[in-house]
C-alpha cells in the first residue's frame, strides 16, 4: 500500500491524486498529496509511475500497513525505479530502458520448454499472458 | 423496480453535473476506451465515465495484454485449436471476427503506442504494455472528441417515461457531486468481478455494470465459469504470472512439490495451498533473461526488490488470487453482432460481457480476452452510435427514472450498513479454493444460503451512505454477482472447463448448453440450447456472402 510521500521532492502537480484508481489521496493545505484512505489502496504502483518527481513510495504489502524508515527508503534507490525501468519521461531516450515487453512470447515458450517438454503446446502458453 | 426517488438529495451534493450525449460509455479500461473511440468515429457525441482515472484504472493498465494475434493464413488452425478447447460452447464465427478485428486494429494505434521492433527489425504488434497502452487509449479517445469524466462511478441506469433506456447517473467522488448523462445508448464496460481479491488493478471491478444492466432487464450468461485464479507472491498484488513458468515449488519443510506449468498448474498449487504454505524459487530463469526481465515487465520485480528478496536464490511464499469473471468467462449476454444486450440501446463489452462466444467453457487468458475487449468494445461503440442515430429524441428531455434498487444511496446520513463485514462475508464464499475452484453441490448450496443472508442484510440496510455513496452499491453488486455465479454453478451438474465439481466430475452431453441467469431478489437460471453454428455453417455462409 502507499506508505510514504516525500513532500520536499513533490512538485505539487496533483497527478497522483487525480489518477489513483482507489481515490486514496487528497491534497493538504500546501497543495501536496496526503494519504486519506490507505485501506483503499490497491497497490498498483500507478501513482509512482506517473510521478515525475519520484516522490511517492508504495510498499508491496497489500494486506498490512508497514512501518518504514523514510530516510532509508530515500537512500535505497527504489524511488522512481518503476518509472525508470518503464523508460518513461527523461528515460525515454535511454536504450537501457527500451520496452522489451514483446519478448513475452519467447519467454513463455522458454519457460514451458525448460520445465515440461511433455506438455506439447500447453494451453497455458497463451492463456497466462497478462 | 425502484421508484425514482430523488437522487440529488440522496448524496446531498449542492449542485450536480448534467450532460447530454449520443453514447455514454461506463468504464474506461480497454474495452470502454475502444467503445468510446469507435462510437466517436461513427459520428456520435460520446461521454466516457470511469470509476477511477481513465488510463490508470482497470486490469489492463497494470498488466500487459498479448492479444490473440494470428495472420490470416494461420487462422483456421488457430480457431480449430481454441474451438476444441472451448468444450462446445464457443462459436467459430465470433472467433474469426475478433481475430480479424484485432489484426486490423492494432497497427492503427501507431502514433499512440510506440510499437517496438525485434532484432530483425520486425514491428511487434501483439503484446502491449498496459500503462502505455491505456495512456495511449486515453489520448486516442480525447483526440476523437470523447469527453471523459474521471473519478465518476456510475450508480444506476435511467429510463424515460416510456420505459426506454435514457442514460445513467452516478457520483463524482473528487468533485463530490452527482453526475447525470442523458443518452439513448449506453455501453457497459465496467469490467469483470473478482470480488475485491488482490488481483493487480482489480479493485474498481466490483460488478457494478452487471447489477445496473440486470436492473434494466438484461440477462447474464456463463456465470458458472468464474473460477480463474492467478499466482502472486504472498501479501502482494503482483499477478504477473509469466515468470512462474520457471518456478520450483516447495512445502513448508522445503520438500519439492512437483508443481509444473501446464493445464493442471493452478489446481495443483491450490491443492498444495489448502495443505499449508507454498514457497517458490525462480532458479530456472536463465541468467541472460534475469537482466532483461525488468524491461519486459517493469512492475514484476518491484515486490522482490522492495523486500530484499532474490527470487532466483531465495524461496518466497506464494498465493493464488481469485479472478472471478475477470479472466473467467461469464457476464452480460450479448444478443447480436453489435454486442447489444436484450435491452434496446444497452450494449456490453470486454470483461463485463459474457465471452462464451470466443472462449466457451475455458478462460481466454490474457490473449483472447484482450482481443475480445478490443473487438467487442468497437462493435458495441459502433452499435451504440447507430442506435443513438435512430433514437436521438429518447433521452433529450423529460422525466428520468432511476432503475437502481439495492444498495442505492437514497438519503444522506451517516447510518450505513457495516460494509466491511458484508464484503468479507461475500469474499469468504467466493475466494477460498475449496469453495470456488473445487466446487460441489453441497458447498454451493451452503454458500448460496450465506450469500442470500448477505443480500437480505443489504435489502434491509439503512439507506444512508456514511459519506460515500459508492461503497454500499458496490457491495450490493458483489453480492449480486456472487449469487449469479453460484446459482449457475449449482445448475450445471457436471464438470466442464473452468467449472469443476467433485460431485459431478464428468462432462455430460445434457449440459451442452448455455446457462442464462438474472433476477435480483429472486435470482433465476435458465437452460438455453446451443445454436446450430459450426465451422461448416460458417464456411458456407462466408462462401455465399
Amino acid at each position: 500500500m502507499i506508505e510514504l510521500i516525500f513532500k520536499d521532492l513533490c512538485s505539487g502537480c496533483g497527478s497522483c491524486v487525480r489518477l489513483c484508481p482507489g481515490n486514496v489521496l487528497g491534497l493538504d493545505t500546501d497543495g501536496k498529496p496526503l494519504i486519506r484512505d490507505q485501506t483503499a489502496c490497491q497497490t498498483c504502483f500507478m501513482c509512482e509511475l506517473y510521478c515525475t518527481a519520484d516522490a511517492l513510495y508504495v510498499d508491496p504489502d497489500c494486506e498490512h500497513p508497514v512501518a518504514l524508515d523514510a530516510h532509508e527508503i530515500r537512500e535505497s534507490g527504489l524511488l522512481g525505479q518503476y518509472r525508470r525501468d518503464s523508460g518513461w519521461d527523461e528515460w525515454a531516450a535511454d536504450p537501457r530502458y527500451a520496452n522489451q515487453h514483446w519478448r513475452m512470447d519467447a519467454i513463455f515458450a522458454l519457460g514451458y520448454g525448460l520445465l515440461s517438454p511433455a506438455i506439447p503446446g500447453a494451453t497455458g502458453e497463451a492463456d497466462e499472458k497478462r | 423496480m425502484c421508484a425514482a426517488s430523488s437522487f440529488y438529495s440522496a448524496t446531498g451534493a449542492s449542485q450536480s453535473l448534467e450532460l447530454q450525449a449520443d453514447v455514454l460509455v461506463l468504464g474506461g479500461g480497454l474495452s470502454g476506451t475502444w467503445a468510446a473511440v469507435a462510437a466517436a468515429r461513427a459520428g456520435a457525441r460520446v461521454i466516457l465515465a470511469d470509476k477511477g482515472w481513465c488510463g490508470a484504472s482497470g486490469v489492463t493498465a497494470t498488466a500487459g495484454p498479448g492479444h490473440w494475434w494470428v495472420a490470416p493464413e494461420e487462422r483456421r488452425a488457430a480457431i480449430d485449436k481454441r474451438l476444441a478447447g472451448a468444450l462446445g460452447l464457443a462459436d467459430p464465427q465470433w472467433m474469426a471476427r475478433i481475430l480479424d478485428c484485432t489484426w486490423r486494429t492494432l497497427p492503427t494505434l501507431a502514433g499512440y503506442y510506440d510499437f517496438p521492433r525485434d532484432e530483425r527489425g520486425v514491428t511487434q504488434y501483439r503484446g502491449l504494455r498496459g500503462p502505455e497502452y491505456m495512456r495511449g487509449m486515453r489520448r486516442l479517445a480525447e483526440d476523437n472528441g470523447v469527453s471523459i469524466l474521471d473519478q465518476s462511478p456510475a450508480l444506476e441506469l435511467l429510463r424515460n417515461a416510456d420505459g426506454r433506456l435514457a442514460g445513467a447517473r452516478g457520483w463524482q467522488r473528487q468533485a463530490r457531486r452527482d453526475w447525470q448523462v442523458r443518452a439513448p445508448a449506453v455501453v457497459v464496460a465496467t469490467g469483470g468481478c473478482g470480488f475485491l481479491s488482490r488481483l493487480l488493478g482489480s479493485q474498481t471491478n466490483t460488478g457494478d455494470g452487471h447489477l445496473m444492466a440486470v436492473e434494466a432487464g438484461a440477462e447474464l450468461s456463463g456465470m458458472e465459469f468464474s473460477s480463474y485464479y492467478c499466482i502472486a507472491p504472498l501479501d502482494s498484488t503482483m499477478t504477473r504470472s509469466m515468470v512462474y513458468t520457471f518456478g520450483s515449488y516447495f512445502d513448508d519443510a522445503g520438500r519439492p512439490l512437483g508443481i509444473v506449468p501446464g493445464p493442471d498448474f493452478t489446481n495443483a498449487l491450490a491443492r498444495a495451498l489448502l495443505q499449508g504454505p507454498v514457497y517458490c524459487r525462480l532458479e530456472r530463469v536463465p541468467e541472460a533473461l534475469r537482466a532483461r526481465l525488468p524491461y519486459v515487465q517493469p512492475n514484476l520485480m518491484l515486490p522482490f526488490a522492495r523486500r530484499g528478496i532474490d527470487p532466483y536464490r531465495d524461496r518466497f511464499p506464494v498465493t493464488l488470487h481469485a479472478e472471478g469473471t475477470i479472466r473467467g468467462v461469464g457476464g452480460l449476454r450479448v444478443v447480436d453482432a453489435h454486442c447489444q444486450t436484450g435491452v434496446p440501446g444497452l450494449f456490453a463489452a470486454g470483461d463485463a460481457a459474457s465471452r462464451e462466444p470466443v472462449t466457451g467453457a475455458v478462460s481466454g487468458g490474457g490473449a483472447v480476452n484482450a482481443a475480445w475487449a478490443l473487438s467487442s468494445g468497437q462493435w458495441a461503440g459502433q452499435g451504440a452510435a447507430r442506435h443513438a442515430r435512430g433514437n436521438a429524441s429518447l433521452a433529450r428531455r423529460g422525466l428520468l427514472l432511476g432503475l437502481g434498487g439495492i444498495g442505492m444511496p437514497r438519503r444522506q446520513g451517516d447510518k450505513a450498513p457495516d460494509n466491511r463485514t458484508l464484503v468479507r462475508r461475500i469474499q469468504e464464499e467466493m475466494h477460498p479454493y475449496d469453495k470456488n475452484l473445487f466446487r460441489s453441490g453441497g458447498q454451493l448450496d451452503r454458500s448460496l444460503a450465506e450469500l442470500e443472508n448477505v443480500w437480505d442484510r443489504l435489502r434491509h440496510a439503512p439507506e444512508g451512505h456514511g459519506g460515500d455513496p459508492l461503497r454500499v452499491r458496490e457491495t450490493a453488486a458483489l453480492a449480486a454477482v456472487a449469487r449469479w455465479c453460484y446459482g449457475a454453478a449449482l445448475e450445471r451438474q457436471e464438470s466442464r472447463g473452468l467449472h469443476q465439481r467433485s460431485d459431478a466430475p464428468a462432462q455430460r452431453v445434457e449440459f451442452d448448453l448455455h446457462l442464462r441467469s438474472g433476477g435480483l431478489d429472486r435470482p433465476w437460471v435458465r437452460r438455453d440450447g446451443l445454436p446450430a453454428s459450426t465451422w461448416t455453417d460458417f464456411e458456407n455462409r462466408s462462401h455465399n456472402a
